[in-house]
């Protein structure tokens, strides 16, 4: 079948499916299983009452299990085995640590986890300070934000061209080294094959692509401050700076640290940029490029898995802290 | 802000150029690929992008039509014509011409220089040139201009019609449409879901209600690289295989816990008058949600419908594992735009219109929801 049929077909039986379901279970529950008349009215509509939320939550619940809480505990499963042998304790994980691959996708990972939300929420916070005070700062916020919108490959692509190489004696197509060469070095720069560096190149395209979204929501935060704050210090006479520094930035302390995690988050899961501009050669292997490697190159479900399960720990005090605060706010 | 202590701050210009920077810079890579994509790909290999809009300049040399065809006119003999038709050439601006390769620029268009034994030349700003001698003009060829010529800025939408028409070698006209079939049923059905769901916990009460919601908090950030293997073997357990149904199942779970978070957060927040009013009124829980959270939600959803299409056209990851099997009928975009990179990675008028089909839906989605976009990522983000 055509697939563009097939996905139109999709949409009206998963929709239509969806809504019977919704539609004809509250009826059953209403019409035939407790109805709310007859001599135990009341009873009936307390039980029902009870379990229509469950029918609500249903598919949901069933989707988040199966999709996103199950996984977890399969791929730990998983990574305590290997195949053809079975169980195999933690033999996956010694063998991982092992790996020099692996020891440089942690570091380099740790070096990822530092750069990219610092300098995406830095430059976040001078992009809502600087364009909240202009007319035209809305049309700057938006080109700021554009990338967003731009996938990690598209992303890829874009920055390959300004990283491009040309040898020395053509004329240079990427704008860095055309500069580069302008301000006078003599040999265009391989930015993407100078090891150590290169990880760093990698990074300025996540950058790129954050920066908008920490904009936008510290933006809203600096929105935010009650504005009596901010007089009193300029009546006691303080400068632009101060008012920012020990004015503003303490108050929105909070949003700076939810836009940090958020894009640690972003980071553990980085993937598709190092998968297509360098695909780990030159030391930039990062975790997640890791573990697709081995989990559909080597064919290593167990040191994929057990790969997986490490960035599952990096990930979780997020987790815990998330849930600890959202439970929080509701109370 | 400023205004209010009396003086304005002296710091409005270094504000507006800071951001005229900043701006710059983050739009530069992207005006450059796509500056790119209309270029054809000698432009591209011999030049910078940052030139495209710019006449460019460069040297040619053309010859003047050979002595057997020079006329006499009044004792004179003539050679006269266009250098540019002489040799089928486009038309172009001659900047500065010369006879010799070691100054190329030596003479002004419209300057007539004696050539000696050769007569005297005079080339015009059009190409015109009249070589006249007073004494016949002999040899084989013509003589030799070295002209220095502007030609106007150019570009092309060739690129595109070779990578969108028919026959094309990278399959991106089949790769786009397999990505719009992945990406629609993917986007609509998890809202439905997940709007159920989110009214349920925001407005029903239920006991395990707090931890159902703390589970999808947690949830929220739990990494879609640990579902690959378990579902990758699900699928093939359950005989789903690699293909369509088990990318919008795929793309569907790991959008529920953004999508049930935004949806509940923004139904919380619903009047409860209106609610309590249609109770009272004897409507039950359905056609509450249908006839008045549903279209009361609509910001909710919309912000989420454009996170999640955005989400699914960009993704690389979910569809390398769950979709595209050793056939590669049903590949996507973002996967091709890969394997380009990997096969015909110098070819950027190929690369660069590929890509750029490939961004301009969701820069297009992107601009004309970003209202919906911002208010979405507002309420998003965990505080």
């Amino acid at each position: 079948m055509n697939p563009a049929l097939q996905g139109l077909l999709t949409i009206i039986i998963g929709v239509g499916g969806c809504i019977a379901y919704y539609f004809f279970s509250n009826q059953f529950l209403d019409k035939v299983l407790y109805p709310p008349s007859g001599p135990n009215a009341g009873r009936n509509i307390n039980r029902a009452n009870m379990i229509r939320p469950w029918l609500f939550l249903f598919p949901a619940l069933f989707v988040l299990g199966l999709y996103l809480a199950y996984p977890v505990f399969e791929t730990f499963r998983l990574s305590l085995t290997q195949r053809g042998a079975g169980f195999v304790g933690f033999d996956n994980y010694a063998r991982m640590f092992g790996e020099p691959k692996f020891r440089e996708a942690m570091q380099n990972n740790m070096l990822w986890l530092v750069v990219v939300p610092a300098f995406s929420t830095g430059f976040g916070l001078l992009a809502a300070q600087l364009t909240d005070r202009i007319g035209w700062g809305n049309i700057a916020k938006s080109l700021i934000f554009m990338p967003m919108a731009i996938s990690f490959v598209g992303a890829a692509v874009i920055w390959k061209l300004v990283y491009d190489v040309r040898p020395v004696d053509q004329e240079q197509i990427g704008i860095l080294n055309a500069i580069l060469l302008g301000l006078g070095w003599d040999q265009p720069v391989t930015f993407l094959t100078v090891p150590f560096w290169n990880n760093f190149f990698l990074m300025i395209v996540l950058v790129w692509i954050q920066t908008g979204f920490a904009m936008v929501i510290l933006s809203a935060a600096l929105r935010g401050i009650p504005e009596e704050t901010i007089e009193a210090a300029i009546i006691d006479g303080a400068n632009p700076f101060q008012i920012f520094f020990k004015i503003k930035v303490p108050q929105i302390m909070g949003t700076i640290v939810v836009v940090w995690t958020t894009i640690t988050i972003v980071v553990l899961k980085v993937f598709d940029i190092v998968f297509a501009m360098t695909n780990g050669q030159w030391k930039t292997q990062v975790l997640a490029n890791y573990m697709y490697d081995k989990l559909f190159r080597a064919n290593d479900w167990g040191v994929g898995s057990a790969a997986a399960m490490i960035i599952m720990l990096l990930v979780t005090p997020i987790l815990v802290w998330n849930v600890y605060s959202a439970r929080k706010e509701m109370r | 802000m400023d205004n209010i202590a009396g003086k304005k701050s002296g710091l409005t210009w270094a504000v507006h150029i800071s951001v005229v920077l900043l701006v710059a810079l983050w739009l530069f890579p992207t005006v450059g690929l796509f500056v790119s994509s209309f270029r054809t790909a000698d432009q591209i290999a011999s030049s910078g992008w940052w030139v495209a809009p710019f006449p460019s300049e460069q040297s040619i040399q053309l010859r003047t039509a050979a002595p057997d065809t020079q006329v006499e006119e009044g004792g004179l003999h003539v050679i006269q014509g266009n250098l540019f038709a002489e040799e089928g050439q486009a038309a172009a601006d001659v900047s500065a011409w010369g006879t010799s390769a070691r100054d190329v620029a030596a003479h002004a268009p419209g300057d007539t220089v004696d050539l000696g034994d050769d007569g005297r030349l005079t080339v015009q700003a059009n190409g015109d040139y009249r070589l006249e001698s007073d004494t016949e003009l002999s040899g084989r060829r013509g003589e030799r201009v070295f002209l220095t010529v502007t030609t106007p800025p150019e570009f092309t939408l060739d690129n595109y019609r070779e990578i969108l028409g028919p026959g094309n070698r990278e399959g991106m006209a089949k790769a786009f449409f397999n990505t719009l079939t992945v990406t629609i049923p993917a986007t609509i059905i998890p809202i439905l879901v997940a709007a159920f769901a989110a009214y349920a916990l925001a407005w029903m009460d239920f006991p395990g209600r707090a931890l159902l919601i703390a589970a999808v908090v947690g949830l929220l950030v739990v990494p879609l690289q640990l579902a690959l293997i378990p579902l990758l073997k699900l699928h093939n357990e359950i005989g789903i295989g690699k293909g369509y149904l088990g990318t919008w199942l795929a793309h569907t779970g790991f959008g529920m816990p953004l999508a049930i978070y935004l949806l509940r957060n923004y139904m919380v927040g619903l009047p409860r008058d209106i609610i309590e009013n249609a109770k009272v009124d004897g409507a039950t829980d359905f056609q509450i949600f249908v006839k008045i959270i549903l279209p009361l939600s609509f910001p909710a959803l919309a912000s989420f419908a454009i996170f999640q299409f955005l989400w699914t056209w960009n993704d690389l990851l979910v569809a390398l594992v769950f979709l595209i099997d050793a056939t590669g009928e049903t590949t996507v975009m973002t996967k091709q735009i890969v394997e380009l990179l990997g096969t015909r990675g110098g070819n950027w008028e190929i690369l660069a219109t590929a890509a750029f089909v490939s961004i301009a839906v969701p820069l297009v989605v992107f601009f004309a929801m970003q209202r919906y976009l911002v208010r979405g990522l507002l309420a998003g983000s965990v505080k």
